[in-house]
């Protein structure tokens, strides 16, 4: 249940404006690689070239290529609605469908791909909910709707609602920025047990939690406001905290800019 | 018919008037109390204006339906000028209700059909134009509309009554024997173009602001365009399409000069829709209104209290669908 992206040469566009330049990596399967780098070095639109979101936005336009294992994602003839099942994503903020209940929500993906029946539904919406680490806390109240939970537990919904469909990979956008301490020690200790199962991207703003929760770290800069951003460096997490080989890496890490 | 709508947005997420530091001891500060003074005034206004409808119009009715022969609820006759007057709202109440009704049935699948293109399908040089056309359409007035129908509509739609006849003339409600399209069915349809633009609008605008953020979460689980409208901008919209419908109902209940302009009018309930006929409050008071004496403007009056009365019912039942529905209505941003 986890697949190696292979990407060469991407370059994402708003219109004329190139937001990254000509990325290439390699995101190893089990495990989390995290995106750090100042913002609006596209790591955010990078990752989301990776289930093809980008080209939702207004005038957004990608070159270059996404391997999944062996399946290119832009390929011709690929249909992103179904890329996009096989790659999860969990926002920014918890957005939970305000106008569906708990369980509902957890079932929403699974009602989509249209396979799904009563019985399985009840045990794949526990084993998810299980899963995001949510169950106890919402097992009794699964009618109720799914904004009445706390801002940590909405986010741990979004994730129980991505992982049901049994994604390939889970890709995150700042999963923790709108969230409580306590409540980001809860979604840092869920992507460590679920990365077991699946190929982890999170982008984020607090190298900490980078460090903390990630095998691999790619930093993102950009030369100045206005200039694409690229890949500077991606490696193994202690070393890029510990002994970066790109000058710029270090300067970021150790708070000198960004 | 203003004084009752309420926006449509604003139910589910309004913000609730905060009571804090200010609140508690009062406006202080003179530009505070000025404005206080104002907006306060403003609401005060409201309801004196409300009140002075209400008791004029049961004032009046009151002297009207003291004074009647027959069953004003129920009878079917209309001779407010004769001594003793005999008059009752039936067939108006009939013919307010279907023809709406009919108006709704056609207007709101469309107005929704029409506001989530402008809205999510089309593209924005596309968009804007079809938007202008809708407003323009808002703009026309209703004797125009009248007009139009008297003299296009009801020649154009004896082929659709002699269609509706030969496929749908089982059911009882189709049933067509020629002569001019001057029915109540005709009616709905004109009604149902004339309401068109506001329910389109407001369902724009209630569509347009649908929560981006809900919209990716659908996208990122492999939903289609199709399917991401269905989870998350229609339920999103759902209490905003309501409020559109029950403002484009309100137009369709109190209009009056179209109506009065196609249909030939008559103190008979038919069972088919498409045969002339029937008779709406508001039509009835126009045509009724300069030959009445003051006995029959008191019952044309007594009518318009029936009318009033439906549409605060109508207004109050919306209320009630919104609010049943208002823990899963809202945003949650």
């Amino acid at each position: 249940m986890a697949k190696r992206i292979d990407v060469s040469g991407l370059s994402a566009y708003y219109g004329n404006f190139r937001a990254i330049d000509d990325i290439s990596m390699t995101v190893e399967p089990r495990s989390v690689t995290a995106f750090i780098g100042p913002s609006g070095c596209g790591k955010s639109t990078f990752l989301r070239t990776l289930n093809r979101m980008h080209e939702v936005t207004t005038g957004g336009r990608v070159e270059g290529k996404v391997m999944l294992d062996d399946e290119d994602l832009y390929g011709p003839g690929v249909d992103p609605v179904s890329v996009r099942r096989t790659i999860g994503m969990v926002f920014q903020r918890p957005n939970p469908f305000p106008t569906m209940s708990i369980y509902d929500n957890v079932a929403a993906g699974l009602r989509l791909n249209g396979d799904a029946k009563k019985k399985d539904l009840d045990e794949i919406v526990e084993r998810s909910l299980k899963g995001a680490n949510l169950w106890n806390e919402v097992k009794d109240r699964l009618n109720r709707p799914g904004s009445g939970l706390s801002g940590g537990q909405q986010q741990r919904l979004c994730i129980a609602r991505a992982i049901a469909v049994e994604p390939q990979v889970l890709l995150m956008d700042e999963p923790c920025s709108a969230l409580d301490p306590i409540s980001t020690l809860a979604i840092e200790d869920l992507i460590g047990e679920l990365k077991s199962r699946f190929t982890i991207v999170i982008v984020t703003h607090n190298m900490q939690q980078a460090a903390r929760v990630s095998d691999r770290t790619a930093f993102f800069n950009l030369a100045e406001v206005g200039a694409p951003g690229k890949l500077i460096e991606i490696d193994d997490t202690e070393r890029i905290f510990s002994n970066p080989s790109v000058q710029a890496t270090e300067d970021y890490i150790s708070g000198r800019f960004g | 018919m203003a004084t009752e709508t309420p926006p449509a947005t604003a139910g589910p997420t309004a913000p609730q008037p905060v009571k804090g530091a200010n609140g508690a001891k009062g406006a202080t500060r003179k530009g505070d109390r000025i404005f206080l003074g104002l907006s306060r005034g403003s609401g005060i206004t409201l309801l004196v204006i409300m009140a002075a409808i209400a008791v004029f119009l049961t004032w009046r009715a009151a002297l009207a339906i003291n004074a009647d022969e027959a069953s004003f609820l129920t009878s079917f006759e209309w001779d407010a000028n004769a001594t003793p007057p005999r008059f009752g709202i039936a067939v108006l109440a009939f013919g307010t209700v279907v023809s709406s009704i009919i108006a709704m049935v056609l207007a709101v699948p469309i107005a929704v059909g029409i506001a989530l293109f402008i809205s999510h399908y089309a593209p924005r040089k596309l968009a804007t134009p079809l938007g202008y056309v809708i407003d323009l359409l808002a703009a026309v007035p209703s004797i125009v509309y009248g007009l139009w129908g008297a003299l296009f509509l009801v020649p154009h739609l004896t082929g659709l009554y002699e269609w509706l006849d030969q496929y749908l003339g089982w059911t009882g409600l189709f049933t067509y024997e020629g002569g001019a399209a001057r029915s109540l069915f005709t009616v709905g349809i004109l009604l149902a173009i004339m309401i068109l633009p506001i329910v389109t609008n407001v369902s724009r605008e209630v569509f347009r602001q649908s929560p981006k953020m809900q919209e990716e979460a659908a996208l990122a689980l492999g939903a289609t365009r199709w399917e991401v409208i269905r989870m998350s901008v229609l339920p999103f919209g759902r209490s905003g399409v309501i409020s559109a419908s029950m403002l484009g109902l309100g137009r369709a209940l109190g209009e009056t000069m179209a109506v009065a302009t196609v249909l030939s009018p008559s103190f008979l309930i038919k069972a088919s829709l498409l045969e002339p006929g029937g008779g709406t409050f508001a039509q009835n008071i126009a045509a009724g209104f300069k030959e009445a004496g003051s006995m029959g403007r008191d019952a044309l009056i007594a009518s318009g209290l029936v009318l009033f009365v439906i549409t605060l019912l109508v207004n109050g039942a919306a209320r009630l669908i919104i609010a049943r529905r208002k823990e899963y209505s809202g945003a949650n941003a």
